[in-house]
């Protein structure tokens, strides 16, 4: 049986974590490629990257730090931040990386999702969808797409914008509410079911995770495929086991192979 | 001892020879070459086939390396070689794929590569994840690897997989919504559609196992 996935996220600026990882001592915190090595022990379902490299110049940082975790990790790695070309796409894929998650660029062009995929395959893109709540109180669920970490509105809708790049390739679908990310009250589980009813592909929910009953949440109610979160693992606040297991005597099917 | 990884621009060869490099360790100094250099491959002591994308886009792929499908058939066919197929690299063995139109594959295993179809339409395709393997037989790949509802997990990414027309070429089966599968093997022939190199201790546990195969 298929297993519910657990993935951590990690965000990368000049190739060092920011915040750094708390949950087992390290040598070097900041060091991406040990978090890395820590979750893969911990026994994670997959790693995710999010480079928030600003300035162009350093951009390659992301590169080395792939290719440093591939080299050690034997574990899927997702990564994402900033991919605005094909070419970015292969390098991140060349480097080590097993699939390349599209942001922005997918919003500003949908066409590039499908040239993605179809250079690539389908497996490999993942479009990361940044959704905010936008219908008031009492009216329809109407979620519109944000970027600029939720700063500028779109005007476009989520649900069908998660169809349209589905139909052009995306293999996945990560799914952020900014209404709910780094509040610690849980997904929005409406946004996730309303988007995993919608496409044929998985859906990571993501944004919100505060407890491990949210986790669970996520996939009973949400509907999702796979659940991130960042700050509860690397904080210390829960072990992966811990999510793992809460989620095992929910009874949704884990991997505990580790 | 060599082992060539074929290089035919499909996708992510780095993590396939870092894990077939980790896997050499334990079992004694290998030499692992990324190539697409036919005369490598035809003398290589072991060949590996990975491949990740479309069935037709990795067929072409392979057939724009000149010699390539020579020199790989010539290892296999006629030296005897040890080979595995990863994912769509399993695949390639196939009679003919049937994902957007209908390619030709080597043919060394028969059947056809078709979409999987879950009995539950609520199943989301790719069949992205990790989960269990059925064994339909033993297999000296799968030695020591504990399988079953409660064994080890491999990771799957696909939406095809190759139906055997023979069934002994099947060695171990999946379940999702309907049984797919998960791995083949002929002779000295074998294909996971799964990424050992993904897959943490089963498939360092399988590249190892396939470094000591001698079929």
């Amino acid at each position: 049986m298929l297993k519910v996935r657990v993935i951590p996220c990690l965000d990368v600026k000049d190739g060092r974590v920011v915040k750094g990882v708390q949950f087992v001592d390290l040598r070097d915190a900041g060091d991406p490629v040990e978090a890395a090595r820590a979750y893969d022990l911990a026994g994670a379902d997959e790693l995710t990257f999010l480079d928030i490299t600003a300035s162009h110049e350093n951009r390659g940082t992301i590169l080395d730090v792939v290719r440093r975790t591939a080299e050690q990790c034997f574990m899927p790695l997702t990564v994402g931040g900033g991919v605005r070309t094909v070419d970015d796409v292969r390098t991140l894929l060349h480097a080590g990386a097993d699939k390349v998650s599209i942001n922005t660029a997918a919003v500003n062009r949908r066409a590039f999702v499908g040239e993605a995929a179809e250079k690539f395959g389908e497996q490999c893109i993942v479009v990361a969808i940044d959704a905010k709540r936008v219908s008031k109180e009492g009216e329809e669920n109407r979620w519109e797409i944000f970027t600029h970490g939720g700063r500028t509105p779109t005007g476009i809708d989520a649900i069908q914008f998660a169809r349209e790049v589905v139909d052009l390739g995306a293999g996945e679908i990560l799914l952020t509410s900014m209404d709910r990310d780094g509040t610690g009250q849980g997904f929005d589980c409406a946004l996730t079911r309303a988007v995993a009813d919608a496409v044929h592909v998985p859906v990571i929910a993501s944004g919100g995770v505060g407890t491990l009953d949210h986790l669970v949440d996520g996939i009973r109610e949400g509907g999702a495929s796979a659940v991130l979160a960042a700050s509860i693992f690397h904080f210390g606040t829960f072990t992966i086991r811990e999510a793992k297991e809460r989620l095992a005597e929910a009874g949704l099917p884990v991997r505990l192979d580790v | 001892m060599s082992v060539a990884i074929i290089d035919y621009n499909s996708g992510n060869l780095h993590s396939a020879a870092k894990a077939m490099e980790r896997a050499a360790l334990d079992v004694g100094a290998e030499q692992v070459i990324v190539t697409n250099d036919p005369e490598i491959v035809r003398t290589a002591d072991r060949v590996v086939l990975p491949g990740v994308g479309a069935f037709a886009d990795c067929r072409a792929g392979l057939d724009a390396v000149p010699g390539m499908v020579e020199a790989m058939t010539e290892a296999v066919k006629e030296r005897g070689r040890p080979f595995l197929g990863i994912c769509v690299g399993l695949q390639l063995l196939a009679e003919r794929g049937l994902e957007h139109g209908v390619t030709d594959g080597l043919g060394w295993i028969r059947g056809e590569v078709e979409r999987i179809a879950p009995s539950d339409p609520e199943l989301k395709i790719p069949h992205m994840g990790w989960n269990t393997l059925q064994t339909a037989r033993e297999h000296p790949l799968l030695a020591g690897i504990p399988t079953g509802e409660g064994g080890l997990h491999a990771y799957f990414v696909h939406s095809y997989h190759l139906k055997p027309a023979d069934g002994i070429d099947l060695v171990a089966t999946t379940d999702y919504g309907s049984t797919i599968t998960a791995m083949v093997a002929r002779d000295n022939v074998a294909g996971t559609q799964f990424h050992p190199e993904k897959s943490q201790r089963l498939g360092l546990a399988l590249l190892a196992n396939f470094l000591k195969w001698h079929p």
